[in-house]
């Protein structure tokens, strides 16, 4: 299920957070991209053809690994760090 | 005199080192939380790796950039994590979280970085799909391989980097697909005499993926990466036959592209780079821009890479220095620009050993998505130029909104250049050049505004 395979850092401190309600573990130093994409294989689906998306460059340019948080919130995983008790939402469903 | 410099990577670092030894004290403004460029990118928190295991052969310039940069720190007011997302006549817009606020500069020095170049292929906006530069970040930053099976796909020194990092950090690496055919390589032997340690670092590369049993290939032609939810595969046409292969991650890029939204907006004038076959901000050796004041150094300024991008960032920050009627040593500048000039001849190599695919922008279909953000595809652009005659980069995005998307055209500009100069029968500069537009990139709505005296 996991789109992104830990080689390194697997020492680091737990931090706990929440991913669509579920309890999860990242890592100190993750971003929220590496912490969903350690447990999950999708991001969010684009906005017109509902493809599921992942990310694509990981440097803050391409806009395609926005997530929310559950107050609504938008964030760019890629450039935000992970932090203890962060409520993750990913729109992984159509919407109607 | 209170300069601002954008950007904190090799060049934008130099720049900034060159000031301070002047007793000019610069604003330094980088979107990432620390010092060293993409490059030289920093952890978010130490961990178990070395700078060795980190940045390779190029562990030692690396932690010199950065140990630089610490050195520097108390003599320039640096604003990390912070987004300059519009210019305007000598101020700039720069947000950091949620507020924004107006930083009014004398001179600006632009080390706005590069981003690598794409092409799309059907089957690119899979998860797992990620850029060359995209993987080596997920490896470097957050020490992840980007699957269990990758496959390395595109063109440029940095594929065969990347992939060699990966093999290295002990990620499984099932092949790598070079588009530009081994006979291309053979310019490499004009580059031993220009950059005997670059060249010969390559070829280790190549010679250690392939000790490792990494399939390497040439002249490949990628038709499609496979999957549906996300990568199963890819498949590729080489001399006339299809391979798949399986996998559950590709890696792809060719060469880079500058980062020149800022440099439109100060107003910059841009020429076109037939070797790179993209627009760049026009500049003197020196750095300085057609706009007085406004200087460019680093991979923003055209793509030159990391040892190039601290020679001209040295050399914008003496130029500014010159300008503003300050002494400045002529012997260094001599010695910056002789060197500047040597790796110059030496990207003509390169370019040539790892060529752009011509072939593609005419054999790519119809239904293969061109702008990822609003999902454009490129019978689209070439439905465009059909039925409605258009000819030039910012018609088509007004017409089809490629390139009007959150990322502004940074994935889909290039591929969107060249499918439109083909589909015209003009050669790619006939196109234009998508122009900027303030916010660069997206910013919270909420955020704050604040006013900042100097």
């Amino acid at each position: 299920m996991a789109l992104l395979r830990r080689l390194a850092r697997q020492e680091l401190p737990l931090v706990s957070f929440t991913l669509n309600g579920e309890a999860c573990l990242g890592r100190a130093g993750d971003t929220v991209l590496t912490a969903i994409l350690t447990q999950s294989d999708r991001l969010r689906l684009s906005d017109f053809s509902g493809g599921p998306r992942a990310g694509f460059c990981q440097m803050g340019a391409c806009q395609d690994c926005w997530v929310l948080t559950t107050d609504g919130e938008r964030i760019r995983a890629c450039t935000t760090a992970l932090e203890p008790g962060m409520n993750l939402r990913t729109v992984t469903e159509p919407r109607s | 005199m209170r300069p601002l410099i954008v950007g904190a990577g090799p060049a934008g670092i130099l720049a900034a080192q060159t000031l301070v030894n002047s007793g000019i004290r610069p604003v330094v403004i980088d979107e990432a939380p620390s010092g060293g460029g993409q490059i030289y990118r920093q952890r978010l928190v130490p961990d178990e790796r070395s700078a060795k295991d980190l940045y390779g052969s190029e562990a030692n310039k690396a932690t010199a950039l950065h140990r630089t940069f610490a050195g520097i720190r108390d003599r320039i007011d640096y604003h990390p994590e912070t987004l300059v997302w519009n210019l305007r006549d000598k101020v700039a817009d720069a947000v950091t979280g949620h507020r924004t606020r107006r930083i009014p500069f004398s001179h600006l020095i632009l080390a706005t970085g590069a981003t690598d170049r794409v092409l799309p292929f059907p089957g690119w906006t899979l998860p797992g799909v990620f850029t060359l530069g995209g993987s080596q970040i997920a490896l470097k930053s957050q020490g992840c391989a980007i699957g269990e099976e990758v496959v390395f796909l595109g063109s440029g020194p940095l594929l065969y980097l990347v992939a060699w990092q990966y093999v290295k950090a002990g990620a499984k690496v099932a092949a790598v697909l070079d588009t530009s055919p081994l006979s291309a390589k053979l310019h490499l032997l004009r580059g031993l005499f220009a950059q005997p340690s670059v060249v010969l670092r390559g070829f280790r590369y190549v010679t250690e993926l392939m000790a490792r049993g990494v399939a390497v290939r040439f002249g490949v032609q990628p038709i499609l990466i496979d999957g549906t939810a996300r990568v199963e595969g890819v498949v590729w046409r080489e001399r006339g036959e299809e391979h798949r292969l399986t996998c559950d991650a590709v890696g792809y890029g060719f060469s880079l592209r500058s980062e020149t939204q800022l440099a439109d907006l100060a107003g910059c004038r841009f020429v076109f780079d037939t070797r790179d076959r993209a627009w760049r901000p026009e500049r003197d050796g020196a750095g300085r821009t057609s706009m007085p004041g406004v200087y460019i150094a680093g991979d923003g300024a055209g793509i030159a890479g990391a040892d190039a991008a601290e020679l001209a960032g040295e050399r914008a920050g003496l130029a500014l220095i010159e300008d503003a009627g300050l002494l400045v040593d002529r012997a260094r500048i001599g010695v910056l620009e002789r060197k500047l000039a040597r790796i110059q001849k030496f990207r003509d190599v390169l370019e040539s050993a790892f060529p752009f695919p011509e072939t593609w922008a005419n054999s790519i279909a119809d239904d293969v998505t061109l702008c990822r953000c609003e999902e454009i595809a490129i019978g689209d652009v070439r439905a465009a130029v059909r039925d409605q005659g258009v000819f030039e980069l910012n018609r088509l995005k007004a017409l089809t909104r490629v390139g009007m998307g959150r990322c502004q055209g940074r994935m889909c500009g290039s591929a969107a250049m060249e499918v439109l100069a083909a589909a015209c029968g003009q050669s790619p500069d006939a196109a234009g050049r998508l122009r900027a537009q303030p916010p660069i990139k997206p910013i919270p709505m909420g955020v704050m505004a604040q006013e900042e005296t100097a």
